[in-house]
């Protein structure tokens, strides 16, 4: 018994020189699996034999072995620091090679530092897991979503940063067995990371792929997904827009009955009367706290006082603190000068106040889009533009070039004049 | 030219009739002259409107009697006895219920129309198109005459079938037109007059007046004051006085000069209704409308508005119009608000209170309306209460598009090459 464990420790020692060897590897211990389980409680001192390095595919297959099950508290604080280490020094090529097995080993890192309490811990070695992972930056994996999740639960934001701000086009099951909860998920916490750094555009564009994902059932992501898209777009835009006309039918039929509450918030976020909207909430206030969107429906509050003031900028040259305050329905004129400074501190809109005359004086944006930064702004802009442009026409030409889709085409049009695919 | 007399004729003011009744204080409208300009059915009709809304019992008690007297020169028992319910006996002797003259008439009337009916069974068997035709039509006009206006709307509908020249056709369309405003099926209206439109050899000026008063009157009851006045302004003056059974000259100039004002932009102002010469000879019957469209076009916002004021009452007493008084008039306000401040630079409220004999508080809240709602460029210095325009820097707003519009394009590409991955790869998501 003790030999099959040895002897499988041995093969890894031999076999993780070069590539092909690693691939055998790989054969051989899927097949070895049985063998593993059962000398689980020994495959410890077998993990001592091999560097984490050098033998990173057999390392990881003895890992996951050695953490399945439940564990003790020191177990489990020991197969964090073991874990937290391979992650950190694996080799890519290797563990690329049991996708499947190295994502199962992650999400259980994942599962131990959060009953731990510690989600900051893991967060580096997942990190570094999800880089190795992936085949290039554009690849989306199952990690992408623990590692958000884990960013959420410690609050580091910039963390997460890192990860979202690359843009994701590929999914391919094969080479990241990646599964479609884990992309609505991907979306969803992303989204709750940019309203976590303030970014409402991006969470947005995130919480939007969320609900335009293919699907042919409703699912709680998506619904939740949509609450929060509701209440940031009102914040950030001051609407809500109509669905894509890419959405799928089952989200666009069922949604609204599944979001009702969210629904009359937003219809009476139109109307830019404020008591309203605050008597909305208060009597949506259980449902907003279950869904923990109350400080978000606090700040839909907020961002309605804020549109008010910001229409009058576009009404009145000058205004006393009182109108203001009137218009807005805010308490008194020391509020309005309290809000409004506010206001301009963080550069929403451009005032003076006058407090002997008790009168606020709007003035116009001046930004003039004539300095130096303004022009390289746009000039990134414009590259950023010409590289996505460039990449479509490479997706398109992929699309002409697929066997299928020629295949479609030649059937419809007569054998005698074939297309010729076009370029650009 | 001083509105005053109680002689009806051609050239008296229908809308701005009561402005004869003296100077100050409240119009009284001059109910006999009014409803001298009217005949038929539309006479009765609009007595009874004026009864139930006015707020003077003598002008309602005034109204009523007209009403009794023009009933019953008729043979419709219904309305008659509803008239009488409204009197209540308040006018003493020759206006209480005569049950004798009900009871004749019912007689008469239930022996033509077994006759009328017999006679038309008679042509159906012969099969002659044109008497079927023609019974058609005299058992839709007994019915007519009897108030039952359903039954009068099937009968003439029921001789499209037998119609056979243009003439007949038109003359179909406006039996149906008259019952059909009656009604208050503003639809149909629309439909027979868009049949008759289409009648080829449509000469005759009269009747194609006609039509175009009721299009007009159809697109005024649905809100489309701009289409309404249209029409209305193109009415040919040849109508006179051949349309009283549903409007008289007066009303058009009236229903068509508001409509105008209130929808028309200021060149189509002046095509369409001053330099329009036809209109004009409408506008003669009714100076005060006259008046009060060149005093917008001239900008003496006061004097028309206080024209406005003085016709208002009177107007709310016309059966087409109530409902719409006020919505054209806050429309007509608006455009002046806008006219004035479109010249300048910079106003200055106090003076354009006094101009519209508004205050200044006041003002300032409607401007405030109009500026968000964009109607106007202007910002308000609600220190110094003065109005300046702005003009929206172009260039600024270019820049900002461009890059919203840059953001926007990355956006949904991403999104669309990410989908079309999703897609690719089959990536559903599954029960």
């Amino acid at each position: 018994m003790m030999d099959s464990l040895d002897a499988v420790v041995a093969q890894v020692q031999a076999l993780s020189g070069s590539a092909d060897d690693c691939v055998h590897l790989a054969g051989l211990l899927k097949q070895s699996e049985q063998v593993l389980q059962v000398h689980a409680p020994r495959v410890g001192y077998a993990l001592q034999a091999l560097d984490p390095a050098k033998h990173s595919l057999g390392y990881l297959y003895l890992l996951e072995a050695h953490s399945a099950g439940t564990l003790s508290r020191e177990l489990a604080g020991s197969f964090l620091v073991a874990a937290t280490n391979f992650l950190t020094v694996c080799s890519a090529d290797q563990i690329r090679l049991a996708i499947d097995k190295f994502n199962i080993l992650c999400r259980r890192l994942k599962d131990h530092a959060m009953q731990m309490m510690e989600p900051s811990s893991a967060l580096l070695p997942l990190y570094a897991a999800i880089r190795k992972s992936q085949p290039s930056s554009e690849y989306l994996t199952p990690l992408h979503a623990d590692y958000l999740l884990l960013c959420l639960l410690s609050k580091c934001y910039k963390a997460g940063l890192k990860i979202l701000e690359d843009d994701i086009f590929e999914i391919d099951q094969k080479r990241t067995g990646l599964i479609p909860r884990d992309f609505l998920l991907h979306c969803y916490y992303g989204g709750m990371v940019y309203i976590g750094l303030k970014r409402f555009g991006k969470a947005l564009e995130f919480f939007q792929h969320a609900i335009t994902a293919p699907a042919t059932v409703l699912n709680a992501i998506t619904i939740a997904a949509y609450k929060k898209f509701v209440l940031v777009c009102l914040i950030h835009n001051g609407q809500v827009p109509p669905f894509p006309k890419y959405t799928p039918s089952v989200v666009q039929r069922n949604l609204k009955s599944c979001a009702q509450d969210y629904f009359d918030l937003a219809n009476l976020y139109n109307s830019r009367n404020i008591t309203d909207v605050k008597r909305c909430v208060h009597a949506h206030e259980d449902v907003f706290k279950n869904d923990t969107n109350m400080g978000l429906a606090n700040q839909v509050i907020a961002s309605l006082y804020k549109r008010n003031i910001q229409r009058l900028t576009q009404t009145y040259l000058t205004l006393s603190l009182q109108d203001i305050a009137e218009t807005v329905q805010l308490e008194g004129p020391k509020e309005a000068e309290l809000h409004i400074l506010q206001m301009i501190q963080d550069g929403e809109i451009f005032a003076t106040i006058n407090q002997r005359d008790g009168m606020v004086s709007f003035q116009e944006d001046p930004e003039q889009y004539n300095t130096r930064k303004m022009a390289n702004k746009l000039d990134s802009e414009i590259q950023n533009i010409i590289r996505l442009a460039k990449k479509l026409t490479s997706v398109d030409e992929q699309v002409l070039c697929d066997q299928n889709y020629l295949s479609k085409i030649g059937k419809d049009r007569p054998r005698s004049v074939r297309p010729l695919p076009s370029f650009g | 030219m001083v509105i005053e007399g109680l002689e009806g004729t051609g050239s008296r003011g229908g809308g701005g009739g009561g402005g004869g009744g003296g100077g100050g204080g409240a119009e009284q409208m001059d109910v006999e002259s009014y409803a001298s300009l009217y005949t038929g059915h539309t006479k009765i009709a609009r007595l009874h409107f004026i009864a139930d809304h006015c707020h003077s019992r003598a002008l309602e008690l005034e109204a009523l009697r007209m009403a009794a007297d023009e009933i019953k020169k008729g043979e419709n028992t219904t309305l008659y006895r509803e008239n009488m319910e409204k009197i209540a006996g308040r006018l003493g002797g020759p206006y209480m219920l005569d049950q004798d003259w009900i009871d004749s008439v019912d007689r008469k009337a239930a022996q033509r129309q077994e006759k009328l009916e017999m006679e038309l069974n008679g042509y159906k068997t012969n099969l002659i198109k044109e008497s079927i035709r023609m019974g058609y039509n005299d058992l839709g006009d007994f019915y007519y005459a009897r108030g039952d206006l359903q039954q009068a709307f099937k009968c003439y509908v029921r001789t499209r079938d037998y119609c056979t020249t243009s003439k007949h056709i038109i003359a179909m369309c406006l039996n149906v037109i008259l019952v059909s405003i009656e009604l208050g099926q503003f639809v149909h209206v629309s439909n027979y007059v868009s049949k008759a439109d289409q009648t080829p050899d449509v000469q005759d000026p009269i009747v194609l007046a006609k039509l175009r008063c009721a299009a007009g009157l159809a697109h005024l009851e649905s809100k489309k004051y701009k289409l309404a006045a249209r029409k209305f302004v193109d009415t040919q003056f040849e109508l006179g006085n051949n349309f009283t059974e549903v409007i008289g000259p007066q009303d058009v100039a009236t229903y068509g000069g508001l409509c105008a004002l209130a929808s028309f932009d200021r060149a189509e102002l002046k095509s369409k209704v001053i330099d329009n010469i036809g209109f004009r000879n409408f506008l003669e019957l009714v100076p005060e409308v006259r008046e009060l469209i060149h005093d917008f076009y001239a900008s003496r916002y006061a004097s028309c508005l206080g024209y406005l004021q003085k016709l208002k009452p009177n107007l709310l007493l016309d059966i087409h119009l109530y409902d719409h008084v006020e919505a054209l008039y806050e429309q007509i306000r608006h455009k002046a608000l806008i006219q004035y401040t479109n010249p300048f630079i910079s106003v200055d409220l106090n003076t354009m209170a006094s101009a519209f004999k508004t205050s200044v508080a006041g003002l300032e809240k409607e401007l405030a309306a109009l500026i968000m709602e964009n109607q106007i460029q202007a910002r308000i210095d609600s220190h110094n209460k003065i109005l300046f325009a702005r003009h929206a820097d172009q260039r600024n707003a270019t820049f900002q598009r461009v890059i919203q519009t840059g953001s926007d394009f990355q956006r949904d590409t991403r999104a669309m090459l990410l989908r079309a991955n999703l897609m690719r790869h089959d990536f559903i998501m599954k029960g």
